[in-house]
């Protein structure tokens, strides 16, 4: 497994909890349209995946992150 | 600019040719649908309330009924403070009804300068600034004091007040979880050691009415070399040995680099201010753009604001009060067996817990029959989805009115539902 590969499993697994919808997850899914996760759920999933990878994803970059792959993509580049 | 001139004659306006663009107003299409068909159950619309009379700081005539009020701010009752209405009207007659004018060109009088010294000999601070509403203090203050490469890092159930002036400037926003000083610690950890750094807290979190561990927070904060901002909107009048909010009472008053806080809540009127022991503090004065670019206070609010500080340094009478009158509704609806947001009374707020929007808006509704004012609050204003409704109390509020509030919750809230019939 690459490293995004990596990243994409730990990233879903933290999705799923919140994945009423039983979706499946892929790069394109989307978290507000796609996955109906309303901003407390946000909130909540942003923090866990910080702490999961001790990151930090500010509020101004959360604006910018639509899909899962965005979000995988954006948690590789700040673990480097 | 646009003035009427610079528009050609000689070049006619040609007809677009997509005259459909969308409606702006569309995107809203959703919360219209969801309040009409709250309307429709046959309920009072909770946000178009008007009182027609306000007979003291408890009372006023709302629809006819004289009602109890419950839901203000006015904790320490200063809206018919004697002395605080004198000086309004003595202003007015002797300034006028307003200043015209930013408070860096014509828009400083006398009392704002005597406002400002108020706020100073309160919270023995060597600074004090005023701006036109607490909304902009917080505005002001986040969005200046934060620039590009700076971090702000704020509770997630901050003010909107907060929020927006985050957005306003041009730093970068970190949240973190409620009142966890933990969760702080570990996001300060992760930041550039040399960056700018803004902890944004508040006193009293006015949706459920917490209070913050002030005393850990800071200590955290410091330890990462932050500069702190707390706003004590709510906390001001009646925490601490003189009142000055939670900061005080917590003993951090010495760590706290800046205070915001509101005259719209126990000052009783409105505006807002900032007060520091920075030395550089005054250059804000020209720099913070919600202070420049719009018109101070008019002359009889600041009277008003200052002569209510003033007396709110020996309101001690009226603290106790406050906290007798709290500690007894906060008792008494636990009791009854509401779901409150706090186990114990911690401020002057106390938010009872339904379970949704229509449980909500039916009590709500059923209280303002019996004569009973109370805030009804729902999301996005409040944290984890809640729907609530958020009493307030006032030192003026008497003990008698204290029992018919109880009794009136006790009656509304068997006929609606959310508490067993007793």
């Amino acid at each position: 497994m690459t490293t995004r590969d990596d990243t994409f499993a730990k990233v879903t697994a933290l999705i799923e909890p919140f994945n009423k919808k039983a979706l499946p997850l892929t790069d394109d899914v989307r978290f507000a349209q796609d996955l109906e996760w309303d901003s407390l759920t946000v909130m909540d999933f942003v923090a866990a995946v910080e702490d999961d990878f001790d990151i930090i994803i500010t509020m101004n970059m959360q604006a910018e992150i639509e899909t899962i792959g965005q979000l995988v993509d954006a948690v590789e580049k700040l673990k480097a | 600019m646009t003035d009427a001139g610079t528009l050609r004659e000689d070049a006619p306006v040609e007809a677009l040719e997509h005259p459909s663009a969308p409606d702006l107003l569309a995107k809203f299409d959703p919360l219209i649908a969801e309040r009409q068909a709250l309307l429709d159950t046959g309920v009072r619309d909770p946000f178009a309330i008007v009182m027609t009379k306000v007979l003291s700081p408890t009372e006023a005539i709302i629809g006819n009924r004289p009602t109890i009020l419950l839901g203000t701010y006015n904790y320490m009752g200063m809206t018919f403070d004697a002395d605080v209405i004198a000086a309004g009207k003595a202003a007015l007659d002797e300034f006028g009804a307003g200043t015209t004018g930013s408070r860096v060109l014509n828009g400083t009088y006398q009392g704002h300068r005597e406002c400002e010294d108020a706020l100073k000999e309160f919270y023995g601070m060597d600074h004090a600034i005023v701006f036109s509403t607490g909304y902009q203090a917080n505005l002001g203050m986040i969005s200046t004091l934060a620039g590009k490469g700076d971090y702000i890092i704020l509770d997630a159930d901050s003010h909107a007040s907060i929020y927006d002036g985050c957005w306003l400037g041009n730093a970068e926003i970190v949240r973190f979880r409620h009142n966890s000083v933990e969760d702080l610690d570990k996001r300060l950890g992760r930041l550039p050691k040399d960056a700018g750094k803004l902890v944004v807290l508040e006193g009293v979190y006015s949706m459920l009415g917490d209070i913050a561990p002030l005393k850990e927070m800071v200590a955290v904060a410091k330890k990462h070399g932050a500069m702190i901002l707390c706003d004590e909107a709510h906390g001001m009048g009646f925490f601490g040995e003189h009142g000055r909010g939670v900061f005080e009472e917590a003993g951090v008053q010495d760590d706290i680099d800046f205070v915001v806080g509101t005259f719209s809540k126990s000052v009783g009127t409105v505006g807002g201010f900032c007060v520091s022991n920075h030395p550089k503090f005054e250059v804000l004065r020209l720099v913070c753009r919600p202070y420049v670019f719009t018109a101070s206070l008019p002359p009889s609010v600041v009277a008003t604001a200052a002569t209510s500080i003033r007396k709110l340094m020996h309101a001690g009478e009226k603290r106790e009060r406050l906290w007798k009158n709290s500690k007894r509704l906060h008792q008494g609806l636990r009791d009854l067996g509401f779901t409150l947001g706090t186990k114990s009374a911690e401020s002057a707020i106390i938010a009872v817990i339904l379970s949704d929007q229509t449980q909500a808006v039916g009590m709500w509704q059923a209280l303002l029959e019996l004569g009973l004012y109370v805030n009804m609050a729902r999301p996005p204003a409040t944290p984890a989805g809640t729907y609530l409704l958020r009493c307030s109390l006032c030192a003026e509020h008497r003990d008698e009115q204290v029992g018919q509030i109880i009794e009136m919750f006790s009656q509304a809230g068997r006929a609606v539902g959310c508490i067993a019939q007793g």
